[in-house]
């Protein structure tokens, strides 16, 4: 025989189990007198308490409960819904019961973790117990709402992390937007010389993905380009995406280099800095990143372009390119896209080293950060490849300070991770084509990973000489004739516990990684959270390391932290991995807490309109009042709690539940 | 068969509602033919004593307007219940408390305190006060004394139908006249006026645009105001979203704001609440500073939102404000 179960009219029979969860909550809450003081309110019929509701047998206990006393509603005190919920729904369901009959109190994380007294602990654990009470007694069957999920998956960023996770989907048979904000993809990868600790050349490894990237058929690469806006929810996302003017036409350019010859600014001081090459050379108005730069196309400077900013120029670029691909013309294209998922993958910023001026960058020549050396020692950089200082010499001595902008209550607390295996490659390789002595100054010297501590003992016997402790300053102010004309790098040398001088012709600083610039302005964008650091946070630090509180919205490479390739790498497989199980799985469940309008209660004021975020309310002109598409609708509750004539309400939060609940935690304090 | 006998009495109140009733001009002698006036201390001259003489439930029907603050307004109420059948609390006062509702942002000592001895106009030396009992020659007089709260007709005894407006439509007695008298009545407890919000019949609601519409609050006598646009575009602080039609928009009519005197709808509890939630709303403003000047364009917030409704508002009653505060 069914029973018949779901009908709201029914008189409540309610069930509450409260749930010791081991000693979590038994030892600070009187679960026994929680239990006989749920016994006492209207509509329970059944009041027990359990030592773990959540394990089978304590689901047995609900499921056969619901079926010998008839029970219609089923409360659970224990832990937090984020934990259980599903649990508890999954039970009733299975009982027969509509899983939105289903109520939890959540007595550990709000009462017995959080409570030192005992007895107020039991007393708040009451006052939760009987607020789901009441509110569970005012609950409604509903359904879980399936809504399709788009196919497509949206990659933000083309650096190592944005190139695996997209080639990853694309080769799962997804089609995969990749927008990178650079001319190019690649990202920092592509300006690194070497990989520690195997000393793989960078390019060599990176380059063949970024033209697997520009030729797979279900990768739409999208450079220059920027997300301007999100909206939507997870399965159903709809982005803006800007895609800036380059002045040149992709599809014609071929990345000859015939327009840079052409170019006008032949003198080296109307030059720009080479962003590519770090401001270690210069680059002309039209340019290409790097010789590999994907897609090979040129782009235009509009800030340096002579024709473009003053209207004013010869336009040599054009008569030189024999496929007529400059396009002075060009404008910003907003393009519209669909899509399932959204992958974040939009890296990090090298801390800007100027923060620490008692290291003297920018005002030394000769102090480099880490990736400048990595543009010096590489044979496509400014020097082809040899560590010449800017005034031609080659140094013979050299200092490496680790932690530069990390582990640094000052500027970040947090470790950068990579920096160590950074500055011993630097150590390693700066020593390999210069011979230069090389000091190491560090401060805890972190190899952790497979490999690293081997690429570290490598370092040590190549003879480079480690120097425990924070560096105090670089000066150029000598003490000892042996010292003029050099950078002086103060230190205390911790383990033999004196201070030193150590003269140098070259200091490189290893600079922590920081959050992009942006990222507060991309974390509302997207509506993602950010940690204390400002790297976008993690649903789960162990249990989700990938998602984030945003549902359909998941983070790969070091936009979520500090991490080297190897890790990266892993992450974005992982990220993307989650992005293909919700977009293959063709829909998302969705909770079923729609708003709607009470057609005779609406007085048709407007209100809430302009309110709704996702566009889901409009006003229906023939009856003068406002109307909820239940399918845009995501029940962030906006428009209930503005309507001033009670008229939208909420499923799963209508105001008599609310009210409900309130009074519950009053009536019984 | 005799008439069905009617009441119809005063409390805190200005007599706007024994206006109303004036109001209905020729419409009166229908009323007058069919229902026998019993008690009307305005209109005619009936005493206490020939109410307390009536059989218990005699009167079909009682109208009571205007606030409950005194022993005697008390017992008037208690006395009018027992002796009617049904018993309407009639007008803003009577139904959420209303302008003398506002008395309850003071305590009962500050108002004493004020009207006895710091009033500009107050010429009081001895610092004399009103006594509930006072030994004069001719024998022991006495006052009412004063509550320490006002109180709406229904937080004093059992009330079954409300009427809500300041002062309510002709045409809602009316209605409820003719419904009494067919035997026709909404079910108990209800007010018997339209349950939508005004913006339902404000003939200006098509010029209401559809978004965040306020930059700044303004009064009605800083600007000139436009005679058929939405009141809330040109900034006044209309409470029409917020407040039960049934007022046949008499003063948008005017040219003048709502000011919310027919109380909120029945699903909300608080009107306050709901016009400051849909305000918050439709303030076109990001930044907190913008924000705060412009709510420095709304001088009297309570007196604003909750002008005809405090003592019967969620907020009062949660909170208490000042009333009673260090008052025995």
């Amino acid at each position: 025989m069914i029973m018949h179960r779901k009908s709201p009219e029914d008189q409540p029979r309610i069930g509450v189990y409260v749930c010791h969860c081991g000693v979590n909550i038994a030892a600070k809450v009187d679960v026994e007198h929680v239990r006989d003081f749920a016994a006492s309110l209207p509509g329970v019929v059944v009041s027990r308490d359990y030592k773990f509701a959540c394990s089978d047998p304590g689901q047995e206990l609900i499921q056969k409960d619901i079926r010998e006393h008839d029970l219609n509603r089923i409360v659970v005190a224990s832990c937090s819904p984020q934990l259980h919920e599903r649990t508890f729904r999954r039970t009733c369901a299975d009982a027969g019961l509509s899983p939105f009959f289903f109520q939890m109190a959540n007595i550990r994380e709000h009462v017995s973790w959080v409570t030192v007294d005992p007895g107020a602990a039991t007393t708040k654990a009451r006052a939760l117990v009987a607020a789901a009470v009441r509110r569970v007694a005012r609950a409604e069957a509903l359904a879980l709402r399936q809504v399709p999920v788009r196919p497509e998956v949206l990659v933000v960023g083309g650096g190592i992390a944005g190139i695996h996770s997209a080639l990853t989907l694309a080769n799962a048979g997804k089609k995969v937007f990749l927008v990178e904000r650079e001319p190019t993809i690649g990202g920092h990868m592509a300006q690194l010389d070497k990989t520690f600790p195997t000393m793989d050349c960078s390019a060599c490894i990176l380059t063949p993905k970024m033209s697997d990237v520009k030729n797979h058929p279900n990768i739409t690469m999208w450079t220059y380009s920027e997300v301007d806006e999100v909206s939507g929810f997870t399965g159903n996302f709809k982005v803006k995406v800007r895609r800036k003017a380059r002045y040149i036409k992709e599809e014609l350019c071929v990345g000859c280099g015939d327009c840079v010859d052409a170019c006008v600014m032949k003198k080296e001081k109307v030059q720009v800095p080479d962003e590519f090459n770090v401001g270690l050379s210069k680059r002309k108005a039209v340019y290409m990143p790097f010789p590999q730069a994907t897609p090979a196309c040129m782009v235009i400077d509009p800030k340096q372009c002579l024709q473009l900013m003053k209207g004013k120029c010869a336009q040599t670029c054009v008569d030189a390119c024999e496929r007529a691909a400059v396009d002075f013309d060009q404008t910003d294209e907003i393009v519209e896209i669909d899509v399932g998922a959204i992958v974040m993958a939009t890296g990090f910023r090298p801390f800007d080293a100027k923060r620490i001026p008692e290291y003297g960058y920018g005002r030394f020549d000769h102090v480099y950060t880490t990736l400048e050396v990595e543009r010096l020692v590489n044979a496509s950089g400014p020097t082809g490849g040899e560590v010449v200082l800017r005034d031609g010499t080659v140094p013979k001595t050299v200092g490496v300070i680790h932690c530069v902008g990390s582990r640094d209550r000052r500027h970040n607390a947090y470790c950068s991770k990579v920096c160590c295996m950074a500055a011993l490659k630097m150590a390693h390789l700066v020593k390999e084509r210069t011979g230069a002595e090389v000091f190491d100054f560090y401060v805890d010297m972190r190899t952790p990973s497979k490999g690293y501590e081997e690429f570290y003992d490598q370092v040590l016997s190549e003879g480079v000489q480690f120097i425990r402790g924070r560096v105090a300053e670089v000066t150029d102010w000598a003490m000892t004739p042996e010292e003029e004309g050099k950078l002086v790098i103060r230190v205390e040398d911790t383990l033999i516990g004196v201070a030193r001088r150590v003269p140098v012709d070259m200091v490189i600083l290893a600079v922590g990684l920081e959050p992009q610039v942006d990222t507060a302005e991309m974390q509302r964008r997207f509506n993602i959270s950010c940690s204390q650091e400002g790297f976008f946070l993690e649903r789960h630090p162990k249990l989700a390391p990938v998602s984030t509180f945003t549902d359909g919205i998941f983070l790969a490479g070091a936009c979520q932290g500090p991490k080297d390739i190897p890790e990266v790498v892993a992450q974005a497989g992982a990220a993307a991995a989650e992005a293909l199980a919700l977009v293959d799985r063709g829909h998302v469940d969705i909770e079923p807490n729609t708003a709607w309008i009470e057609e005779e209660a609406c007085s048709g004021c407007k209100t809430c309109i302009p309110l709704c975020p996702f566009n889901a309310i409009t006003r229906d002109e023939e009856k003068a009042i406002a109307v909820v598409n239940d399918a845009m609708c995501k029940g962030c509750g906006t428009c209930v709690a503005a309507c001033p004539s009670g008229a939208a309400q909420q499923n799963m939060f209508t105001d008599e539940q609310i009210y409900e609940e309130i009074e519950g935690v009053l009536a019984y304090v | 068969m005799s008439k069905p006998k009617a009441g119809f009495y005063w409390c805190a109140s200005c007599g706007g509602c024994e206006e109303s009733v004036v109001d209905l001009a020729e419409d009166i002698l229908g009323v007058v033919e069919a229902i026998d006036f019993v008690f009307f201390p305005v209109a005619m001259d009936f005493k206490r004593e020939d109410v307390e003489a009536m059989e218990d439930g005699e009167m079909t029907v009682c109208f009571i307007n205007g606030a409950i603050r005194s022993s005697e307004q008390r017992e008037m109420a208690e006395l009018l219940r027992r002796k009617s059948q049904v018993l309407i609390a009639y007008g803003s006062c009577s139904y959420q408390g209303g302008i003398p509702g506002l008395a309850n942002l003071c305590s009962r000592e500050e108002i004493f305190k004020f009207v006895y001895h710091d009033s500009p106009s107050t010429d009081n030396p001895q610092g004399t006060r009103p006594q509930v009992r006072f030994d004069a020659p001719e024998g022991e007089l006495e006052l009412p004394s004063l509550d320490k709260e006002v109180k709406s007709l229904d937080q004093v005894v059992e009330v079954d139908y409300y009427i809500p407006g300041c002062a309510p439509p002709t045409a809602l007695l009316k209605a409820a006249v003719e419904a009494l008298l067919s035997g026709d009545m909404p079910p108990k407890g209800s007010v018997i006026a339209p349950d939508t919000a005004l913006c339902d019949d404000c003939p200006r609601i098509d010029t209401k645009p559809a978004e965040p519409l306020i930059t700044e609050f303004k009064r009605p006598w800083q600007i000139q105001i436009d005679h058929e646009k939405c009141l809330l575009a040109q900034g006044l602080l209309c409470l029409g979203p917020a407040t039960r039609g049934g007022c046949d928009h008499a003063c948008i009519d005017g040219n003048m704001p709502c000011s919310g005197c027919m109380g909120p709808v029945s699903r909300v509890r608080d009107q306050g609440a709901a016009i400051i939630s849909a305000l918050g709303s439709l303030l076109n403003h990001d930044d907190p500073d913008e924000i705060d000047k412009a709510l420095d364009g709304i001088p009297d917030p309570a007196g604003t939102f909750y002008r005809y409704g405090i003592p019967h508002s969620t907020l009062y009653a949660r909170c208490g404000i000042t009333a009673g505060n260090g008052e025995s």
